[in-house]
């Protein structure tokens, strides 16, 4: 059997919930072309009303960051908490800011 | 118990004192109820239980698909043929969430399936169990959606994100599969003493059924303690059957019909209902393959994906093709 040749793709599927918010990553499934991804993530993904626009990415096209870089990736963004409004501290009298 | 005696091929539990620093660091985190994702660092045997386990969860919502799409065709009304349709088609979604999240783990579909045709894989016991009447769909709504449910709660807050995840979706929709079977068998015992007869019957051919779905006891399992430790089972079988009787059986009074069962009574010292001894013969003889339907549920699952496979390949030759020609005309 051709098994490996006959798996369709992996694709990831993003939907738009009724709130306009964001796309947002609801999980993967499996199709032939964009359009069946489409298709079948309606009926996976948005059986209840869960959305009003979807998109589809193909798994093998996403570039993700690894676990390992999380340290050095990141860290920058630590030792930086002036970028906080909270990081300086307001007078109780001043008001509106 | 949609996942039923899953090995973790584990021998003894070890300390975190036993533990390299890798695995040290990672049951650390489970101990801190930081989820793992699929590419961080796992022991090989997380993994291997964790495909085992949610591949057999799938494969059980797949296999569900079979006794209730049985009665379709035979719905007693046009709403109750959608309902049961709607019902049927969340179960394949279930089954698409739960594969998407074994793949997280560097399996294929393809290979998962196969494992399920091979037999090598296993599901649910309860699926083996045939639906007689139209009662028995109200039946399986109730009680085995019911028990899924009360299994399925505690596997949201699991260890590993793209299961918990899958869980939090599947449970959301599943208190309408329960609610539809327990409508159905309200409206049965309130109707003619010959439908309530037909929910006393399946009550009575579903009842033990369900109470073995949550796996033999477990106190002495170094499987459970395992999975516990892992965070990959949260309440024990025991603790969730004691949970599933303690709820059900208000229910069942208030439909008017009997739990099969002549050692089941309140126990006011202990709070809870006490039950008879369940046949564990029957559920290990129905986990070999030798309950009533297991044979023509493998067959039909085997039939459906070989008499499908023009379907997929012609879908894929297609899309290759027309990716050919947008490429040539560029």
């Amino acid at each position: 059997m051709t098994m490996e040749r006959s798996e369709w793709p992996l694709w990831e599927i993003f939907i738009r919930s009724q709130h306009g918010l964001a796309h947002k990553h609801v999980g993967s499934l499996h199709a032939p072309d964009a359009e069946m991804a489409i298709k079948n993530a309606r009926d996976v993904y948005t059986r209840r009303n869960e959305g009003v626009s979807i998109w589809a990415v193909k798994s093998a096209d996403v570039t993700a960051t690894a676990p390992s870089e999380k340290g050095p990736l990141f860290e920058p963004a630590n030792s930086k908490i002036y970028r906080h409004p909270t990081f300086f501290p307001m007078p109780d009298e001043v008001k509106h800011i | 118990m949609y996942a039923q005696m899953v090995d973790t091929g584990a021998k003894k539990l070890r300390t975190l004192e036993e533990m390299g620093p890798e695995e040290r660091a990672f049951q650390e985190r489970i101990d801190a109820d930081v989820k793992i994702e699929p590419k961080d660092w796992m022991p090989e045997a997380y993994r291997k239980t964790l495909i085992r386990q949610i591949s057999q969860h799938a494969h059980s919502e797949v296999v569900g698909m079979l006794p209730e799409g049985n009665w379709i065709t035979r719905a007693p009304s046009l709403q109750r043929k959608a309902i049961l349709m709607a019902k049927v088609q969340d179960e394949a979604g279930h089954g698409l969430y739960l594969y998407a999240a074994a793949e997280t783990l560097g399996v294929s579909r393809d290979q998962l399936v196969a494992d399920l045709h091979a037999g090598k894989a296993k599901y649910s016991s309860i699926f083996n169990y045939p639906t007689l009447t139209w009662a028995d769909i109200g039946a399986i709504g109730w009680l085995v959606d019911g028990a899924a449910i009360m299994n399925q709660i505690p596997l949201c807050r699991c260890s590993f994100g793209p299961y918990s995840r899958a869980m939090i979706r599947v449970c959301k929709e599943e208190s309408f599969h329960q609610r539809q079977g327990f409508d159905i068998m309200m409206t049965l015992c309130r109707g003619t003493a010959e439908q309530k007869a037909m929910a006393q019957d399946a009550l009575n051919r579903w009842w033990w059924p369900s109470l073995m779905m949550f796996g033999p006891p477990d106190a002495d399992s170094v499987h459970s303690a395992q999975s516990a430790q892992w965070k990959i089972k949260i309440l024990s079988n025991d603790e969730l059957r004691q949970r599933f009787v303690d709820q059900t059986v208000p229910q069942a009074d208030y439909l008017g019909i009997t739990m099969p069962d002549p050692e089941l009574k309140w126990n006011a010292e202990r709070g809870h209902y006490d039950f008879g001894p369940i046949d564990w013969d029957e559920l290990y003889n129905v986990v070999k393959g030798n309950g009533p339907c297991n044979r023509d549920r493998l067959r039909t699952r085997v039939k459906a994906w070989e008499e499908g496979a023009w379907v997929r390949e012609a879908a894929l030759a297609y899309a290759e093709k027309r990716a050919a020609r947008v490429q040539k005309a560029a």
